[in-house]
């Protein structure tokens, strides 16, 4: 037990890590920051083996419950002073714990974070060689890891939004991580204040629960959500989990808020892979399926989810179709493939939702880093017209990044084949004929994805080499350090989907029967209540339908990401310098549409932002941005200085009746009539003593000659 | 030979008193003034004690308050000199002057 009774240690051990580099780093040696920095991860990724090992050992003779450390009281200290009151009237305690909760949910979350996350450590040793700026970069790794992890590991929404928030600051730190670049540091802007949109869901969403159910606690959460109490499609809830939802979508980069991601691309090639493709952007698929029990009791919002997430799919996927730099293939890959997962969120089809985080996990996090080795030996060039024919220069980071791409595409039996059918299938299967339209949409993604991916294979190892001789000259295979999570990796990518090898296929669908506790604990009890089947959970469903017709969506698959290789290989095969592309020669403005990516970013900048001008084309009068800040500078400013106004108007008439009637009539008046009598009178006195004694003594003269003489 | 009477007294004092008004209201120096103020205040001594001679013819030798009187105005004439001369002093050091018609500041 001693792993699971301190488990708390493994968030802190990258803490630690950070700690010395914010401290110490600046007077570190290369040598000792990574061996400070990398080691601290790797004993997280141990330790975290370790706990998930003795969960399962430990689940098993508890029922399978989660396993729950409160480390100690954070908020609220249990003294009655920070009480509120329920939605139901009742008194509840405001108590916050950092705690720490594993189940088999966040075990899977804590064993690819680490295990990806010591892999990108390893990987950065030998990218950053060279850079600037060493020990802030691992510092902020390791803070990410730390961030991350306790996001993870968290037992209540509000600790889990502490690592929310942590590790949005890590990846504003690491998109702006070359500062002196304006776009970089606008990227990191952008990051963070797209992802403060979400935030302010999740903090909404989090009010919610706990007005409504009276505890931010998962397992009272989930207790309550699961008793029977709340009808299924409660308003109250529906408003949570959409709220939730919106948290999920500015970090996981889900339309409408995804804009941010594409640009994070301007961070370094390893941040890319760990926080922007393997693990921070599945964030918001955690938190989702974290919920899930509040998200089965609302049907409106997993609708909601599953529309968002199949629509981001096919955005982000027709972007990537035509995108130039190799790292913004893959970005839009990634918001593609997240809108994948949350597809599966919303069809119900946690598990597999679940199961495709995981597999995305390694195949990204291995296409990143390949594409990173790219970089590198390409001298920094990041753009596919002008790559070419590197299969033979850099084999290692060629055959890695081709089993990735196999994986992502979908072809058996790498990774991505399983979890991505997995989540076909599940969307085919739900009840209602409008999940069909999903799962074309998913099916068109599907075949999307294989010629992007293809083409950036195509584009980069394959066709005539396009780039300069200086460039060629340079060209070398990555340090071992590089390749060697690249190997991992692809040896991940090809095993990883065996896991959850379905039913179907003659599997026992291990991934998903090991979720279950997560997921389908007391979900039968629900829906047997309500009489409802729609939100039947993954394990469930498989029993009720294992048909032909999974065998020939399968094959269906399988098609697509072949047509797509085919595709894509018929077009960049022998791509040479100034080859045309394709979707350009037949339909150029589809072609300029995709590669300006539909335009929304000057879209958001002319609401948003005040932006008048696309180029030449006069978009309209004024955005919402523009016009809020007309509105504010003219009506509400107006109205401000309008009082003020008023007010100096009415001040200056008081203050001329106080001027000239009230201190000159009433105070002033008899002061000037003072003064005008005494110029007379002051005409006696003109100070000689002498003068005053001959007026005294006539005076005395006259008294005497008057009374002699009278 | 004619005897001195009061009446001569009374003329010398008037005489005295004349010369004292007289004093006071033309000379600008201080001092003199003080002094012109001695000869009015002298004057009236010599009215007193005249008054009291005549007072004892009619009454017998112990009437003697008019010189009694003046010898209290000579002991408050001193105390006045004293006074005034103080005044005078301090007067010439900030005026550096001691005429009388300089010290006029006390006016509208």
């Amino acid at each position: 037990m001693f792993f699971l009774n301190n488990i708390y240690l493994i968030p802190l051990l990258p803490a630690f890590g950070a700690a010395v580099m914010f401290f110490f780093g600046r007077k570190l040696t290369k040598q000792t920051v990574s061996t400070v920095c990398v080691g601290a991860v790797v004993l997280a990724f141990l330790f975290a083996c370790g706990a998930v090992l003795q969960y399962n050992v430990w689940a098993g003779a508890h029922d399978h419950q989660p396993f729950e450390k409160v480390v100690y009281t954070w908020l609220g200290s249990g003294t009655g002073h920070l009480n509120f009151l329920t939605h139901g009237g009742s008194p509840a305690d405001f108590k916050i714990d950092a705690g720490y909760l594993l189940d088999p949910l966040s075990g899977i979350w804590l064993l690819f974070v680490t295990g990806v996350g010591m892999l990108i450590h390893i990987y950065s040793i030998g990218y950053m060689a060279h850079e600037g700026g060493y020990y802030r970069f691992f510092g902020y790794l390791n803070l990410f890891m730390f961030s991350m992890l306790t996001l993870i590991l968290a037992n209540n929404y509000v600790l889990m939004f502490v690592g929310w928030e942590g590790v949005g600051l890590c990846s504003y730190l690491l998109i702006g991580f070359y500062f002196l670049r304006k776009s970089a540091s606008d990227a990191a802007n952008k990051a963070f204040i797209v992802n403060r949109i979400g935030d302010a869901g999740f903090i909404l969403g989090m009010f919610f629960i706990a007005w409504y159910l009276g505890s931010l606690r998962y397992i009272d959460v989930n207790a309550a959500a699961r008793s029977g109490h709340f009808q299924i499609g409660d308003p109250i809830i529906t408003a949570a989990t959409l709220l939730l939802f919106v948290g999920a979508c500015g970090k996981s980069a889900q339309l409408p808020l995804y804009v941010w991601l594409p640009d994070a691309m301007e961070g370094p090639t390893p941040v890319s892979a760990l926080i922007h493709a393997a693990t921070m952007v599945t964030a918001g698929v955690y938190m989702v399926a974290r919920s899930n029990a509040l998200f089965v009791l609302a049907p409106t919002s997993m609708k909601t989810v599953a529309i968002v997430g199949a629509l981001t799919a096919i955005f982000a996927a027709s972007i990537g179709l035509v995108q130039n730099d190799i790292k913004r293939v893959l970005a839009y890959s990634t918001v593609s493939q997240l809108g994948y997962m949350f597809l599966a969120l919303g069809v119900g089809a946690f598990a597999a939702g679940v199961f495709h985080v995981f597999t995305h996990a390694f195949f990204k996090a291995l296409l990143f880093l390949g594409a990173g080795s790219v970089i590198h030996a390409m001298s920094g060039e990041q753009d596919m017209r002008n790559m070419g024919d590197l299969r033979g220069r850099i084999p290692t980071t060629y055959r890695t990044m081709f089993i990735a791409t196999l994986a992502i595409a979908g072809i058996p039996p790498f990774a991505g084949f399983f979890s991505k059918d997995e989540i076909l299938w599940q969307t085919w299967t739900s009840e209602g004929g409008a999940y069909r339209i999903l799962w074309g949409i998913g099916y068109i993604t599907a075949l999307m994805t294989a010629f992007y991916m293809f083409r950036l294979i195509y584009l980069t190892f394959i066709s005539k080499p396009r780039m300069s001789h200086e460039v060629e000259h340079h060209i070398h295979e990555s340090p071992v350090s590089m390749t060697g999570p690249l190997v991992v990796l692809a040896v991940m990518s090809l095993f990883a989907g065996f896991l959850g090898f379905p039913h179907s296929l003659g599997g026992s669908d291990r991934f998903a029967r090991y979720l279950d506790p997560v997921f389908a604990r007391g979900e039968a009890h629900v829906l047997l209540e309500q009489g409802e089947a729609a939100q039947l959970a993954a394990g469930e469903k498989e029993e009720k339908h294992t048909s032909p017709a999974e065998f020939v969506l399968m094959g269906l698959s399988v098609a697509a990401a072949i047509a797509g290789w085919l595709l894509a290989g018929r077009s960049y095969r022998d791509a040479t310098k100034g080859y045309v592309e394709p979707i350009n020669a037949s339909a150029p403005p589809v072609y300029n549409t995709l590669l300006n990516k539909y335009y929304v970013d000057e879209g958001y900048d002319y609401v948003f932002t005040g932006r008048r001008k696309l180029g030449g084309v006069r978009l309209g009068a004024m955005g919402l941005g523009e016009a809020s800040s007309w509105f504010d500078a003219n009506v509400v400013d107006g109205a401000v200085n309008a009082s003020g106004w008023l007010t100096r108007a009415v001040a200056a008439l008081s203050s001329w009746w106080d001027k000239w009637i009230i201190d000159g009539v009433g105070v002033n008046g008899p002061a000037i009539l003072a003064r005008m009598l005494s110029y007379p009178t002051r005409l006696l006195e003109w100070g000689l003593v002498q003068w005053y004694a001959l007026v005294m003594t006539a005076g005395l003269v006259g008294f005497v000659f008057y009374y002699v003489y009278h | 030979m004619m005897e001195i009477s009061t009446l001569h007294y009374l003329v010398l004092g008037a005489a005295l008193f004349l010369l004292g008004v007289i004093g006071v209201l033309t000379r600008r120096n201080v001092v003199i003034v003080l002094m012109s103020i001695e000869l009015i205040l002298n004057a009236v001594n010599l009215n007193l004690v005249a008054f009291s001679r005549y007072w004892q013819g009619l009454h017998g030798p112990s009437a003697l308050h008019g010189q009694v009187f003046a010898i209290f105005i000579i002991t408050d004439a001193a105390a006045e000199a004293a006074v005034g001369l103080g005044i005078l002093i301090a007067f010439f050091r900030n005026k550096e002057t001691v005429n009388v018609d300089e010290v006029n500041l006390l006016k509208w």
